[in-house]
């Protein structure tokens, strides 16, 4: 039986990531993947004929760039394309629009106030002093602060460091970021609900967190780390829809002689006397491998693919007590036309960026509430994004493709499980949310995929539908990530690692928990190749 | 209330229509502008230059220029205790600074770092006018807690002009406006203009004999066309930035994030500057009441924690150093040039540099720059010795002659 | 003008614990209180003729040892109060000792994992509790002191092995109620925790860092017990009246029912306070233990502190949720299913955590809740001098109530006030009809009775971002100012709020420490 040096549990991006990675040191690696195609939450699918769906993830902004370069993408065919800002409807018939113009920005908030709009100048500065901070962190494994050993001291040292370069008032000001609420931090700059609403969408992003929960402004910053070309916080759209990114690695992947195994359902990591040697399919097949990497999600690995029994009773503990409550909804939909904005100057160009309906933090926190007691909520948040309109290959031309988000979205409703009449009454407050801005938006639709959390747990396989693999709370993050101690991309079971969002520094279609594994990987196999690694691009 | 706000906020949305905004001059600027050669001053169109960098230059120094400084950040600041509020928000002291009377001064945040630098008008016992080049209407509303003082932006409301030169004032004479010789530098006084005034002071940003006018929005054009047909008989032209900028480093003046970092600019901790590392020691009054800083720059001072210091460089021979770096004995790194001519007037090769301390204020001997000058693509590496000289490097005794000269 | 070395604004208990360590260190203090009786939150009042309240702290279970001692404050020891959760079906559970050393009326394996729970939170305050009783130290310039202090920390941490450092770190900035459900199944219990961790504060259960007033709360001890709770009077007399005594032994002059109008500096410089009668008084330190906002935005004047400092005291969050409740009763209530005995201690209504959660979520919004949590004691039966002979008084903390009321409180209270009467007759039947007098103060009332902006009774919100370093704002976290000669000492500096005395013995060692000008 062919024997692999590496087998990859799952082709989500960041599985494939570690794979690329590991084939090009010279391993070879198999992927298997349940699904009949690869790219877990990064993908685009074809599920009505002409439409290319971003089924789950819609935003391509935090995936490293170093990764995009060692990797080869672009040759495999991935490019991202800036948004070009965006706009927040308000119930009152205007909205408060973002461009990229940096007067014409400030313009648009000074309508609002002219505080404020002067006062995102200082905020402005604020994030990104912190994000300068926590972006060299992003491609480093997590040190644990217990271990003693060198590398992990010498690791917090550095980290001391570069704490250390902030002034002694920037260092107080860093811990109150960190655990502030998103709307508590805006409430110090800002005085309009509109503005702050609209600054507030990057705090909750794919949380189940409200924005007045603690711990939210750093979350904000999780979604600013990203860049696109060097331009820090900008968002982009990857050309082809979020598949592209997960095609390009595959490809990448393939073309460096890995294997990739679609339809191949994996139920068990084999182990024998405290040690992974493989995969055991649904089918009965053994999969045999040197090592065993898992793209699943931390639950999904140790409570359903690991044997209880191989595991420390201890371990299991914090796994069940794994945070994953899955928070968010998508609602994709084929339009046959491009829908109106009467709010919208005509030829505005804020429907080629995100769009939302939430014009007031209260709402946003309502609508968490809702989540809370375990109901979606009539008025939910939506961030809309049509990208056909920078990206015509999505659909047949003149029609549109409609990617809208959705927070919040129960794992449960009511404690009971979702039915599809649930699913059909959640994507009716999209669509009417949608449409009391939009007039004949309803007719437009030619088809619809929603997506609630039981969608996202049962194809993607994300448990209870948590698009991060694990709530970004301080319990769940850096050394904590995803439970302290195998915070290092290692588990209990010998030669099982893990290398999905579950893993510092946590989701988004990032790459890094990917390549950060595999460094891990190589280091324990003492290879030598790990510099064909880029190191993490400079923060000057 | 609610719905005039409303309707107000909507009838704005067309400022995307234009996204560059044309001052209340434009349309005489864009009338006179052969090469057409525009950048973004705060977000308004403001010309480079207007007809020929050199010949402005020129006539900055010979005859007059004007200079459209409308996008200058004005803030209007009013009350009861405007003087108080302005005496804790900036470094100098403002009990001082008589009706009718402009100075330059800067503000700092807690720690001391400069925010801003600009002058200040005071236009009566409770009316004060601050232009500078950044916007601080956050700031300086959040210091106006506890005060009884009134803040209010007027940057689109007033248009600015700079007419600066030696036949500056024989323009404002040709144009009727009658006292104005009686304006010593530094002071300010109305002048009707239609059925409005203008406020002229004796400032300016060249270091020459020169006045800045002040007039409702409105009036622009007509104060314009009133200035220009009086300058018709002394040479006078229109400018753009590039002309000014010559003027000001030979004056020795500095800009606001271009010489220095604004504290609430600065995206790196390290670029923040005390008013002792850019020169602007001579702003801190240690008798004046309590302002912004006041402790973090005298704690600096006493412990001697200032990294850094600006100092005037005369270079030898005649490539401008824009941007080279500071040597020590041709090889410690010790600071930046910020910003370099060949001095026109002076003759001289000047550049304004910032420099680490204890270079440039105990060590002045064997500094170096090193010039890289692209000539046809190529990089011609100069290393040139640099001499600390006071600023100005251009000291002009018709900028301060009473009553002002005519030519 | 008349001097002195140090002038303390506002009698509080933290006012009371800087002057008199103050004096007693040979300070000449005066002692300035607005109202005419001492003890701010501790202080009592008459509410119906015959019936009086111990005041805002009806419990006290946080009196730092060195402050107790030092002030003998604690003369008579006293078994900790029982905490009753109240269930509606009246099987109640009943924590005893230090915070449940032993619980009544859960089962034997509930009662082990809250235990297990129990310790695990107690040694984890307890390392916190190295950073409560010493100023907070400064990042960036640390002292030998602060270091050791967290070298301290972290060895006291390892003592227990890597498996607990670890989890003390994923711990930290928790909510309750996650913690909680790794523990406990019993609702009673994870709701006693749920509340207690949000009792004050304008988090619910959910809220991320909610675990910190949970561990703020073990933190506390009284009498060396760790948890451990007293009804305020119980010891035979009032709190407030022991730290009255202190003080005015150590020779503290205390002048009461005089305002300071506004603090007197010149650059920077804080040399004297002018009071309502006009007087100005000068003084080498002026500690003011009023709320920090108080002291900057009302008494200090604008022109003698630094705009970004203001603007920092500005954003301290400290509106409250707590209202209070005082009934006088003309006979003492029965709680079905509730011994005489426990009757002394607290009496806690709060069904789930979800039950606390619900009642948080209107406060984020300006509305009360219609269902609200709270607790209750009857300190009558602890201090008889509070009610007539016969009569008892009920005392309750009440949550949530905001401060911001939306529709404003003058419309708020009479239907606040029937949903609090009405859930206390569903817990205590009869309770109406026995009440003689009832007297609500919600947060507002509370912020005029006291002075205490916001009405929080912690002087600004005790969430994670305005802790340690970070209180009441960086620049003033060492109690010292940045206006020189003007320290802070109220509950709004570090460590907070309760009555500990901690604040005010901190502030009085730091002006201590400086010199004498």
């Amino acid at each position: 039986m062919k024997k692999y040096d590496v087998v990859m549990i799952g082709g989500g991006h960041n599985g494939l990531v570690a794979a690329c990675y590991l084939q090009r040191a010279g391993l070879n690696v198999v992927v298997l993947e349940k699904n009949d195609w690869v790219g877990g939450a990064a993908t685009s699918r074809e599920l009505t004929p002409g439409f290319l769906y971003s089924n789950c993830s819609y935003v391509c902004s935090l995936f490293r760039p170093e990764i995009m370069r060692d990797l080869e993408l672009p040759k495999h065919g991935l490019q991202v394309i800036s948004y070009e800002g965006g706009a927040v409807l308000t119930r009152d018939g205007d909205y408060l629009a973002s461009y990229r113009d940096h007067d014409s920005h400030r313009r648009e908030f000074a309508r609002y106030s002219k505080r404020d709009a002067e006062a995102y100048e200082r905020y402005a500065r604020d994030v990104t002093r912190q994000c300068r901070f926590i972006q060299p962190l992003l491609m480093r494994t997590a040190p644990d602060p217990f271990s003693f050993k060198p590398r992990d001291i010498s690791e917090l040292i550095y980290l001391a460091k570069k704490f250390g370069e902030f002034s002694t008032a920037e260092m107080a000001a860093t811990l109150r970021f960190w655990t502030m609420s998103i709307s508590d931090f805006l409430d110090e700059y800002f005085e309009t609900d509109v503005i702050k609403a609209y600054l507030a969408l990057s705090g909750i992003i794919g949380t189940a967190l409200g924005p007045m929960s603690p711990g939210t402004a750093y979350v904000l910053l999780h979604h600013y780390m990203g860049e696109v070309d060097g331009s820090v916080g900008a968002w982009g759209y990857a050309r082809g829809g979020m598949g592209a990114v997960t095609k390009a690695l595959a490809s990448s992947f393939q073309a460096s002689g890995g294997t990739i195994r679609t339809g191949a359902d994996v139920a068990k990591v084999l182990t024998r006397s405290g040690r992974a040697y493989g995969a055991l399919l649904a089918d009965g097949e053994e999969v045999l491998g040197n090592l065993v990497v898992s793209n699943a999600d931390f639950k999904r690995t140790f409570l359903k693919l690991v044997d209880e029994d191989a595991l420390p009773e201890r371990f299991v503990h914090r796994v069940r007590h794994f945070k994953m409550r899955g928070s968010s909804g998508k609602v994709n939909i084929a339009l046959d036309s491009l829908p109106e904005f009467p709010a919208l100057p005509a030829g505005s160009s804020c429907i080629r960026g995100d769009l939302h309906f939430t014009d007031s933090v209260t709402r946003m926190e309502r609508a968490y509430d809702d989540w809370k007691a375990g109901r979606w909520s009539a008025d939910p948040f939506v961030d809309m994004m049509i990208p056909t309109t920078l990206d015509p290959t999505m659909a047949p031309p003149g029609k549109h493709f409609v990617s809208c988000f959705v927070q919040y979205c129960p794992p449960k409703v009511g404690g009971n499980d979702w039915t599809d009449a649930d699913r059909d009454a959640f994507a009716e407050t999209v669509i009417k949310q949608i449409s009391d801005y939009s007039p004949g938006f309803r007719e437009r639709i030619l088809h619809m995929e929603v997506r609630t959390p039981r969608e996202i747990e049962q194809e993607v396989g994300l448990t209870e539908g948590n698009i991060f693999q694990g709530e970004l709370t301080f319990d769940q993050l850096l050394f904590n990530r995803p439970v302290p101690g195998y915070a290092q991309y290692r588990s209990p079971v010998r030669g099982l690692y893990i290398c999905g969002s579950s893993t510092h520094p946590g989701g988004g279609v990032m790459g890094a928990p990917g390549r950060n594994a595999a460094a891990e990987i190589l280091r324990d196999l003492r290879h030598t190749s790990s510099n064909k690694m880029s190191p993490a691009h400079d923060v000057i | 209330m609610m719905m005039h706000l409303t309707a107000l906020r909507r009838a704005a949305q067309g400022h995307i229509l234009t996204p560059r905004l044309e001052t209340p001059f434009h349309e005489r600027l864009a009338a006179l502008s052969e090469t057409n050669d525009w950048y973004s001053w705060a977000g308004y169109k403001a010309p480079h230059s207007i007809f020929d960098t050199e010949l402005e230059y020129f006539a900055i120094r010979s005859t007059a220029a004007l200079f459209d400084i409308s996008p200058m950040v004005k803030y209007r600041i009013r009350g009861a205790d405007a003087e108080r509020y302005l005496n804790r928000l900036t470094l100098r002291n403002v009990a001082r600074l008589g009706i009718g009377r402009v100075h330059y001064t800067a503000w700092c945040d807690d720690h001391g770092h400069v925010l801003d630098d600009g002058t200040l008008f005071r236009l009566g016992s409770d009316d004060f006018r601050l232009c500078c080049q950044e916007r601080h209407l956050p700031w300086l509303l959040d210091s106006a807690g506890g005060f009884s003082a009134e803040i209010v932006e007027e940057t689109s409301e007033i248009a600015a002009v700079a007419l600066q030169g030696p036949t500056s004032f024989a323009v404002l004479e040709a144009a009727g406006f009658a006292g104005v010789e009686a304006l010593k530098p530094f002071q300010l006084a109305d002048f009707p203009h239609l059925d409005g005034t203008v406020t002229i002071s004796r400032t300016g940003f060249t270091g020459d004999l020169g006045y800045e006018l002040f007039v409702d929005a409105r009036e622009a054009l007509s104060l314009w066309d009133r200035l220009w047909t009086a300058g018709t008989g002394f040479g006078l032209k229109a400018i753009g930035y590039d002309a000014l900028n010559r003027a000001r480093i030979e004056a020795g003046f500095i800009v606001a994030n271009a010489d220095f970092i604004t504290a609430e600019a600065a995206l790196r901790a390290d670029r923040e500057r005390m008013p002792d590392e850019i020169g602007l020691d001579w702003l801190v009054d240690a008798e004046k009441p309590f302002f912004n800083g006041r402790d973090a720059i005298f704690r600096a001072r006493e412990r001697t924690t200032l990294k850094h210091v600006l100092v005037g460089l005369e270079i030898e021979g005649n490539i401008p150093a824009e941007g080279a770096i500071v040597y020590h004995r041709g090889k410690k790194e010790v600071g930046l040039v910020t910003a370099a001519i060949w001095s026109p007037l002076a003759k001289r090769n000047i550049a304004i540099a910032t420099l680490s301390r204890p270079y440039g204020t105990r060590i002045v001997d064997d500094l170096w720059v090193e010039i890289y000058a692209l000539r046809e693509l190529q990089y011609q590496k100069l290393m040139k010795r640099a001499r600390i000289v006071a600023r100005p490097f251009v000291k002009l005794d018709r900028r301060s002659a009473n009553p002002p000269g005519r030519f | 003008m008349t001097s002195f070395d140090a002038i303390v604004i506002g009698g509080g208990h933290n006012g009371l614990t800087a002057a008199t360590f103050l004096a007693r260190s040979g300070r000449k203090v005066l002692l300035v209180e607005a109202s005419d009786t001492l003890g701010g939150a501790a202080r009592g009042y008459a509410f119906h003729p015959g019936y009086s309240s111990p005041g805002l702290a009806h419990i006290v279970n946080r009196l730092d040892p060195e402050v107790a001692v030092a002030l003998s404050l604690d003369d008579k020891p006293s078994a900790p109060a029982p905490t009753v959760v109240l269930s509606p079906a009246g099987r109640h559970a009943v924590l005893r000792g230090g915070y449940g050393e032993t619980i009544d009326g859960v089962s034997e394996d509930e009662a082990k994992r809250f235990q297990e729970m129990r310790g695990k939170l107690i040694f984890q305050a307890g390392i916190l509790k190295r950073f409560l009783r010493r100023r907070p130290p400064e990042v960036g310039e640390m002292a030998l002191a602060d270091f050791a202090t967290l070298v301290g920390a972290g060895l006291g941490l390892l003592r227990k092995g890597r498996e607990e450092s670890r989890d003390f770190l994923r711990m930290l900035l928790m909510n309750v109620a996650d913690t909680a459900d790794e523990y406990l199944t019993d609702d009673r219990l994870k709701a006693l925790l749920a509340f207690d961790a949000t009792l004050g504060i304008h988090l619910g259960p959910r809220s991320p860092t909610s675990l910190l007033g949970l561990y703020y709360r073990l933190t506390g001890e009284m009498q060396g017990v760790t948890g451990a709770q007293h009804v305020a009077g119980s010891g035979g007399r009032s709190t407030a009246a022991a730290f009255e005594t202190a003080a005015t032994r150590a020779g503290v002059t205390v002048r009461t029912g005089i305002r300071v109008e506004r603090i007197v500096a010149d650059r920077g410089h804080a040399t004297a306070v002018v009071l309502s009668t006009g007087e100005t008084l000068g003084a080498a330190a002026i500690v003011s233990a009023i709320h920090p906002k108080a002291t900057f935005l009302t008494l200090a004047d604008a022109a003698e502190i630094g705009t970004g400092f203001r603007r920092a005291v500005g954003n301290i969050r400290s509106k409250g949720n707590v209202a209070k409740l005082d009934l006088a009763l003309d006979r003492i209530p029965d709680f079905p299913g509730v011994t005489a005995a426990d009757l002394r201690g607290r009496l806690v209504i709060a069904r789930s955590v979800d039950h606390v959660e619900e009642a948080f979520n209107p406060a984020k919004y300006g509305q009360f809740s219609t269902d609200p949590v709270m607790e209750i004691t009857l300190p009558s039966l602890s201090d008889p001098s509070l009610a007539p002979s016969g009569g008892c008084t009920l005392s309750a903390l009440v949550e949530f109530a905001p401060y911001a009321l939306a529709d404003g409180w003058d419309k708020g209270k009479p239907a606040f006030q029937k949903i609090v009467l009405d859930t206390l007759e569903s817990y205590a039947p009869g309770l109406g009809s026995s009440i003689v007098a009832t007297s609500l103060l919600t947060p507002v009332d509370i912020e005029e009775r006291y002075n205490l902006p916001g009405g929080h009774w912690h002087h600004g919100e005790l969430q994670a971002d305005q802790l340690l370093v970070n209180r009441p704002v960086n620049a003033a976290s060492g109690y010292a100012t940045p206006l020189r000669g003007l320290y802070l000492a109220s509950a709004g500096s570090h460590p907070g709020g309760g009555i500990s005395g901690l604040p005010g013995l901190l502030a009085a060692r730091q002006v201590l420490s400086e010199k004498r000008a």
